[in-house]
């Protein structure tokens, strides 16, 4: 099925209308201003106490979802 | 691994990175720092799984990723919430013109289908290969690769329209040249 879809696509992306390597780079610096404007926000007080908190109880509670497993982490009500 | 304070420190790191990603991804920032939370309690709840040596923002970005989908389908997006929303994280005012520049490329972004928006941020603005973008999304690099490339195609698409050569000078000269015969 999405091979149909990517061949679809395939046709219709470069062409006359597509990118120019111009476009492409605003592109990229559109989407890095707005990212980078949060990251240069930093740490908020907020993330830090909690992981002060959390190492603070020393023991962290064990989950069974492992965390880095794809798409099934649905811990919470 | 055990929670050591080099492991703790890189984590604290990663915090304004997850940030970004997560208002990129949702387009809320209050919504945002409740996924970044909430994926800063699970994965120190499941820091043994980390590998040491492997890598920790993609494992992270893993996490954060995983969660924002499962979110997602219990709740539909908060559209009218996304713009003003974000405005309200920015530091500084932009300008007038960047501001609506912003604005409208904040509105395109949203357009997009998530698995492309997703694609593209982790390519393009977080910085990771698209081996490690790939992993993260729990996809094929070749499917990652294409998702980024129609991401961008439509983003153009929807900002700078091609559809200008249209009304290019040459029509324009036409019509002058056309409506002035005598």
């Amino acid at each position: 099925m999405k091979d149909l879809k990517s061949q679809a696509s395939k046709s219709t992306t470069p062409g006359k209308g597509g990118l120019t390597p111009e476009i492409q780079s605003r592109i990229g610096h559109q989407l890095r201003a707005m990212y980078d404007d949060v990251v240069r926000q930093g740490v908020p007080d907020r993330f830090a106490e909690l992981i002060k908190k959390l190492d603070a109880q020393g023991a962290t509670p064990h989950v069974e979802n492992e965390g880095g497993s794809n798409d099934n982490n649905n811990g919470r009500d | 691994m055990p929670l050591t304070d080099s492991l703790r420190n890189d984590i604290l790191a990663a915090v304004p990175s997850l940030r970004a990603f997560a208002i990129s991804l949702s387009g809320n920032a209050d919504r945002a720092d409740d996924l970044v939370q909430e994926t800063l309690l699970r994965a120190l709840a499941n820091i043994d799984s980390f590998q040491p040596g492997s890598n920790l923002p993609a494992w992270l970005f893993t996490i954060l990723r995983n969660l924002f989908r499962s979110d997602y389908r219990k709740r539909r997006r908060e559209v009218e919430d996304a713009e003003g929303n974000y405005a309200k994280t920015l530091k500084t005012q932009p300008s007038q013109n960047a501001h609506l520049e912003f604005e409208e490329f904040r509105t395109a972004l949203d357009k997009l289908p998530q698995d492309q928006r997703e694609a593209l941020i982790l390519v393009g603005a977080s910085g990771f290969s698209y081996e490690d973008a790939a992993s993260i999304c729990g996809c094929a690099v070749g499917t990652i690769k294409s998702r980024v490339n129609r991401a961008r195609s439509k983003l153009a698409a929807l900002l700078y329209v091609d559809g200008a050569e249209d009304f290019g000078p040459d029509e324009t000269v036409r019509a002058v040249i056309g409506g002035s015969g005598g």
